[in-house]
């Protein structure tokens, strides 16, 4: 194991609204090793997005609040400093970058390219304005777009999906992060440019031992490049392992409910799919038990009325679920 | 499968969308959204369209259903050419050709309520006349797509994506149509949603005798749910086939690239798997290039691609590809 670049411990973002509040993060933990690659997996509102937000101090408020918990990066707490202190405003971009889903709004629109990429090199380093323009041209071809001096002078809508997602990782390339995070970065994007853009990314951790935090719903995406994996389900950590043991051992149900309602490019498709029966729950209203328990198909008896499971460790070193059952190891439901 | 007669035969189907400007708006120049289409539907079976976005695959299900009048080419419904026919005309056949839409949140008023909105629909099949049997075709349709009878009285912002798009799906079933275009219909849904829909259509094809076109980016999704599939890229059709032979036999460069690009949850073989990374992006539909529209981007081209748009042959097993370098061995 690296050394822990980011570690957060026991974070609680809530949104206080109108209809009381919402745990949108209810106390997760985990952390990025150097040169490593994190997915956290989930569906739509299961604080995913927010918790990488938080960790960005970037959760608007009001409504929203970090009520709790650590974000040590690099050793400094960054809930410390305080979200409008110049210490973070120092590390948001230059040490941690953030790529978002949708490029077209995290870019602006009247400036164009160059004077965006410049802008960012500038606040973070001390060059004068034609060297970062230069060192503008040169993250631009190291993200591989072509004609990298014509496109500087484009405006963003000048340029396709794929083009703009480039931007964005140029943008946190031209700073040095040391950790990247990707919130969706190719949910909008056709196959084969996703797989151009993830191709990318993971030739950028490789070649700048860059720390890479993907958040995406996508499953696929994640076996196919995350080291590590964390599966999120309403707000809290359900399973936490490499991700050789998620995929092909999972052992929290709703972790194999995902990986039963994905279609199999090569499974004999005359069977139907094991999808989870109902809907995630409402976050405002999250029953006093396992919230994954109305869905659960192997939900017992044994398992109403007992207090959210805590995480606890399962076969291999570092896997982690938050189920009271044993599932997984021949279908065997013991408690 | 053979046996059963086509329902649909598209041929040659072409939609060309014109670009016009200066102040008399003189037509410049076109997009070929679809150019030189050819496919059929048998009765019962589910035939998918993919491709990456741009591709030509929602115009085609649009022109199907006479949204767009398509610019040239036949669209032969039942043996009858519809492509041509007068819009009143063509109305007799529009309630056996229904569609589904990708955004449940858009495709529905939000200002009526889930009863008034499947009334409209139940209304329009002429079948039913009185309230009380209107109401019992409405409880049929939502038991149909699995939805609760309290339902009937919310408006659908007060529904989930997955129930939404329940509502859609009982509302195009309104009808009782035979064809249902569906236009990417569990994209914008969550994995388990998404299995949840797709169950439902079909269980649908079963019970009701359905033929789908289903439109979609996903190769996942439609490897599982059609029985044919055709890949599009940039207005064309560059290979149909059946969905079995998909991973195995996959014989254009395209739809092997696409395959590539898809990422599975197999873990072990996604760690041995050889990827096709595609360079550069789908070009514009309005300068297509010469010849195969996939060579600048294909690892294959030679001259007669640059040159000349490979047809779309038939090579047996009711595989057409388009291609001039499809060895099946070549991967």
């Amino acid at each position: 194991m690296g050394n822990k670049l980011l570690e957060v411990k026991n974070l609680k973002t809530t949104f206080f609204t109108v209809n009381g509040e919402i745990k949108a993060v209810d106390g997760i933990s985990y952390y990025v090793d150097e040169g490593e690659v994190v997915a956290l997996v989930g569906e739509s509102g299961c604080g995913k997005s927010v918790s990488q937000l938080s960790v960005m101090q970037l959760v608007q408020s009001p409504p929203g609040k970090i009520v709790g918990g650590e974000i040590v990066f690099q050793g400094q707490d960054l809930l410390q400093c305080g979200a409008q202190s110049k210490e973070m405003r120092e590390i948001r971009g230059a040490r941690i970058g953030m790529i978002f889903q949708e490029p077209m709004t995290s870019l602006d629109p009247v400036q164009t390219v160059g004077s965006q990429l410049a802008e960012v090199i500038r606040r973070h380093k001390k060059v004068s304005k034609k060297q970062a323009w230069e060192i503008g041209v040169k993250t631009l071809e190291a993200v591989s777009i072509p004609d990298a001096r014509v496109r500087m002078k484009n405006y963003p809508f000048e340029l396709s999906g794929g083009m703009r997602q480039r931007i964005m990782i140029a943008i946190t390339l031209a700073c040095q992060s040391q950790l990247i995070i990707t919130d969706e970065p190719t949910t909008a994007l056709d196959v084969t440019i996703q797989a151009q853009i993830m191709e990318l990314l993971m030739r950028l951790v490789r070649e700048n031992k860059t720390s890479l935090v993907v958040v995406t719903h996508n499953l696929g995406l994640v076996t196919r490049h995350a080291d590590r994996i964390y599966v999120m389900y309403a707000g809290k950590i359900v399973e936490s392992g490499v991700t050789e043991d998620i995929i092909t051992k999972p052992r929290h149900p709703y972790t194999i409910g995902l990986l039963n309602s994905v279609p199999k490019l090569r499974r004999d498709c005359s069977e139907d799919l094991n999808p989870i029966e109902g809907a995630p729950p409402d976050l405002a209203n999250l029953p006093n038990e396992c919230y994954f328990l109305p869905r659960c198909p192997y939900g017992k008896q044994a398992c109403k009325g007992k207090k959210y499971p805590d995480l606890r460790q399962v076969d291999g070193q570092e896997h982690f679920i938050a189920c009271f059952m044993d599932i997984g190891n021949d279908e065997g439901c013991t408690i | 499968m053979n046996e059963k007669k086509p329902l649909l035969q598209v041929e040659g189907l072409k939609m060309y969308f014109p670009l016009k400007k200066g102040l008399l708006s003189r037509t410049y120049c076109h997009v070929k959204a679809v150019d030189d289409v050819s496919f059929e539907v048998r009765e019962g079976e589910t035939f998918g369209i993919v491709g990456e976005s741009g591709c030509g695959k929602t115009t085609t299900g649009k022109c199907i259903l006479r949204i767009h009048d398509p610019t040239d080419g036949k669209i032969i419904y039942n043996g009858r050419d519809i492509s041509k026919l007068p819009k009143s005309k063509f109305k007799e056949n529009r309630r056996e050709l229904q569609l589904i839409f990708q955004d449940p949140y858009e495709s529905l008023d939000p200002r009526q309520s889930v009863c008034s909105i499947l009334e409209e629909a139940i209304v329009c099949d002429r079948k039913f006349h009185t309230k009380e049997e209107i109401k019992k075709r409405m409880r049929e349709l939502l038991s149909l797509v699995e939805l609760h009878q309290d339902i009937a009285l919310r408006y659908p912002h007060e529904l989930s994506g997955g129930q939404r798009q329940r509502l859609g799906v009982a509302r195009a079933l309104a009808c009782n149509p035979k064809l249902i275009v569906c236009d990417e219909p569990v994209s914008a849904l969550d994995v388990s949603i998404q299995a949840q829909i797709i169950n439902l259509f079909r269980r649908l094809q079963e019970e009701l005798g359905l033929t789908y076109i289903f439109v979609a980016h996903d190769l996942a999704v439609v490897r599982h749910i059609a029985g044919r599939i055709g890949v599009m890229y940039l207005g064309r059709m560059v290979e149909i086939l059946d969905s079995d032979d998909l991973f195995e036999n996959s014989r254009h460069p395209y739809t092997k690239a696409l395959l590539s690009a898809v990422p599975t949850t197999d873990y072990y073989r996604e760690k041995r798997r050889e990827r096709i990374v595609l360079e550069g992006e789908v070009p514009s539909p309005i300068n297509a290039p010469p010849g195969c529209p996939f060579h600048p981007r294909c690892r294959y081209a030679t001259d007669i691609c640059r040159t000349t748009m490979p047809e779309l042959l038939d090579r047996g097993r009711n595989h057409l590809v388009a291609c001039y370098h499809d060895g099946p061995c070549e991967s």
